[in-house]
């Protein structure tokens, strides 16, 4: 792929591992796929478990993965129901650690009551990548 | 596919595009080449073999003589949420306002099959249009609205036939035969694989409900527009304007020819196919993209598919104004966008149009921002007397210079696919999705690298926002809707059901026509799905391999 738009995580640390996902059953997958590519273009590990994912299957596939974080992507407006429930299936396996951003049509209303539940950002509509890039970088102890 | 002859493979762009001295691109969101001047030469079109008068072979001019001089573009919003009851009022306003047609907006879970009662629905039920579940929610969905009186657009594709069944169902409570109801279901499951990605069936299976919807409106609904082959969602899942016009008219050859496979003759279904493309904000690409759409499906449709009636050589089509190009910052800048990308769209020659509200970049509309959003298409079509007189532009170098190229780049598209086995094959392999994927993300970099200016997203900028009312989908609407769907299963005839859903079966495992089995399982209140599960058990599933 073309050029980073920002400089990769140094050789010295491993390498984080992301596992980008879309809950529920919008296909709009736009979003999720430019960022999977630019996480992978920023030097982490990409898992981008594609449309129509439960809570159950999205919990299960990062920690097989064995993720450092995991990108929601929703514009369905569902996400009052999905993200609370995956974070609770996270907890229940032992998996708070793993940092959750999300991304997509989020009223700002509803970031308070996300974050408030351990979602670490929630990026909305016209967010750079590199923004995001930069979150996980500084945000992922690896 | 017959090669137009006028038309080169433009040069490729070269490696490093123009840029102006500030750093923008000079190239089109696209990516295409702009020239600082076109002249006559440029412009090589031959009058009567590449534009013809409008409602003249190759119909590149418009459809019709008099354009909308004649005939006004038809302002159809696009509506629904919660249950068919709120979607019923919000369709009766939309009336009241001044609406002229009617455009159905489904929720994720009809979309995808599921009825409203389903776990994987939780959450969803409502919240993006309106939930479906049964011939009792159509039912409600047109209360008082006189079916035979109204035209109504249906955006529903992977259960298009079961929703269709619904609606004839529906129309029968009404004492209207189906022969008497007009409308469109949009139906294009191809365009689900590409872009929009709400599916129930594996593709071929898919492509069969297709024909089998083709087949019956042809038969039983001469006023029904059996698909609406759409390109709106292919350019808001990121593609360039090329891709748009090359996939969606792909799509279009393909429908085509299943109907003629399946025996019917193409002008017997082929006048009814109607299109839907997207506005974007490159306002004279957008042009050329509607003129070169309609060349292009004239001489293919003629000469290609053997069509001899002049009414399945045209391109009639709807347009709606890019979601994408929406901001959620200074949302109020949305209305000047929605103008322009409309303006393109009648200036295009459009026989219908929906433009999307200034608060759409963060939820479903509200009342208000739907009536300027129609009050938009009012000032375009009373005000400013661009409807006047067809297809203004013709004859500007630069546009029928875009057109040309617009035209050659489809059928480069058309090359690759072909090489590729056709596109239902190519979709198999992920072609059309790649190639999406590709523009959009080069598109994204572009914004983040200030080389694309996006007003008040990377370049004029406020500080601090001021946060505005948005429509908020009350929860106990789900509550509500499930409640409806369960006490329909609650009453309804059990036996019945089972044995229309054991006949559907059946059916399926069969090539006789669906419609019918379905449509008698519609009547006996089985719910969508119902029937998408007695389908599947037969036809099985789809699973997309991701890609990005």
């Amino acid at each position: 792929m073309s050029e980073t738009a920002t400089s990769p995580t140094p050789v010295s640390k491993k390498k984080i591992r992301v596992v980008v996902a879309k809950p529920g059953l919008d296909g709009h997958d736009r979003g999720a796929k430019i960022i999977a590519r630019a996480l992978r273009d920023a030097g982490m590990e990409v898992i981008y478990t594609g449309l129509h994912q439960t809570p159950e299957q999205i919990v299960e596939t990062a920690l097989q993965e064995d993720a450092d974080a995991i990108g929601l992507s929703i514009l369905s407006g569902a996400h009052m129901t999905l993200v609370p429930k995956i974070i609770e299936l996270l907890n229940e396996q032992d998996a708070g650690d793993i940092l959750v951003t999300v991304g997509g049509t989020i009223p700002a209303d509803d970031i308070p009551p996300l974050k408030e539940l351990g979602v670490a950002e929630v990026f909305t509509p016209g967010a750079p990548t590199n923004a995001i890039v930069d979150f996980i970088n500084g945000a992922v102890e690896v | 596919m017959n090669r137009p002859v006028q038309t080169e493979k433009p040069a490729a762009p070269s490696t490093e595009p123009e840029r102006s001295s500030t750093g923008e691109l000079l190239t089109t969101i696209s990516g295409e080449p702009v020239k600082p001047l076109y002249k006559q030469e440029d412009a090589n079109v031959d009058y009567d073999r590449d534009l013809g008068d409008p409602g003249q072979y190759p119909y590149t001019r418009g459809v019709y003589e008099t354009m909308h001089r004649g005939r006004m573009f038809t302002m159809r919003q696009f509506a629904g949420f919660g249950t068919a009851e709120e979607t019923n009022e919000r369709f009766r306003y939309l009336l009241d306002h001044g609406q002229t047609g009617l455009s159905t907006a489904y929720d994720m879970p009809s979309l995808m099959g599921h009825d409203s009662d389903d776990p994987l629905s939780l959450g969803e039920v409502g919240r993006e249009g309106v939930a479906i579940d049964t011939l009792d929610d159509m039912t409600t969905l047109f209360q008082g609205i006189p079916l035979d009186k109204v035209s109504t657009s249906m955006t529903i594709n992977a259960p298009a036939a079961i929703m269709l069944a619904f609606y004839v169902a529906a129309a029968e409570r009404q004492n209207i035969p189906p022969s008497q109801l007009a409308g469109t279901f949009q139906t294009d499951i191809l365009k689900e694989y590409i872009a929009q990605k709400e599916w129930c069936f594996p593709i071929d299976h898919a492509m069969r409900l297709v024909t089998d919807l083709i087949e019956y409106c042809t038969r039983e609904m001469p006023k029904m527009h059996p698909v609406s082959i759409s390109g709106y969602h292919i350019r808001e899942a990121g593609s360039t304007a090329q891709q748009e016009l090359a996939f969606t008219l792909a799509d279009g050859f393909a429908y085509v020819k299943a109907g003629i496979e399946r025996g019917l003759d193409v002008d017997d279904f082929a006048p009814r196919l109607s299109f839907f493309f997207n506005a974007q904000i490159e306002f004279f690409e957008e042009i050329a993209k509607y003129r070169a759409a309609r060349r292009i499906w004239a001489r293919e449709l003629r000469e290609t598919y053997g069509a001899k009636n002049p009414k399945s050589m045209l391109m009639r089509f709807h347009t709606q104004t890019a979601g994408v190009s929406l901001t959620a910052q200074q949302p109020e800048v949305n209305h000047i966008r929605t103008a322009i990308e409309a303006l393109a769209g009648v200036l295009g020659g459009t026989q219908s149009l929906h433009t999307n509200s200034y608060d759409e970049a963060l939820a479903l509309p509200t009342e208000d921002a739907v009536r300027i959003a129609l009050r938009t298409q009012q000032v375009i079509a009373h005000e400013t007397g661009v409807t006047r007189t067809a297809d203004p532009l013709g004859g500007s170098y630069y546009v029928e210079t875009l057109t040309n190229e617009m035209e050659a780049a489809a059928y480069d598209y058309f090359r690759r696919i072909d090489e590729l086995g056709g596109i239902v094959e190519s979709i198999k392999r992920g072609f059309p999705q790649r190639e999406i994927a590709d523009a959009a993300f080069r598109y994204q970099r572009e914004v983040d690298a200030g080389e694309r200016i996006v007003v008040g997203v990377n370049k004029y900028e406020l500080e601090d926002e001021e946060q505005m009312e948005i429509l908020r989908i009350a929860p106990e609407l789900e509550r509500k809707q499930i409640g409806r769907v369960q006490a329909v299963k609650a009453t309804r005839s059990v036996p019945e059901v089972e044995a229309s859903l054991k006949s559907l079966r059946e059916a399926a495992a069969t090539d006789q026509n669906l419609l019918y089995p379905i449509l008698d399982c519609a009547r006996v209140m089985a719910s969508e799905g119902e029937i998408v599960h007695a389908l599947q058990d037969v036809f099985g599933t789809y699973r997309e391999v991701p890609v990005f």
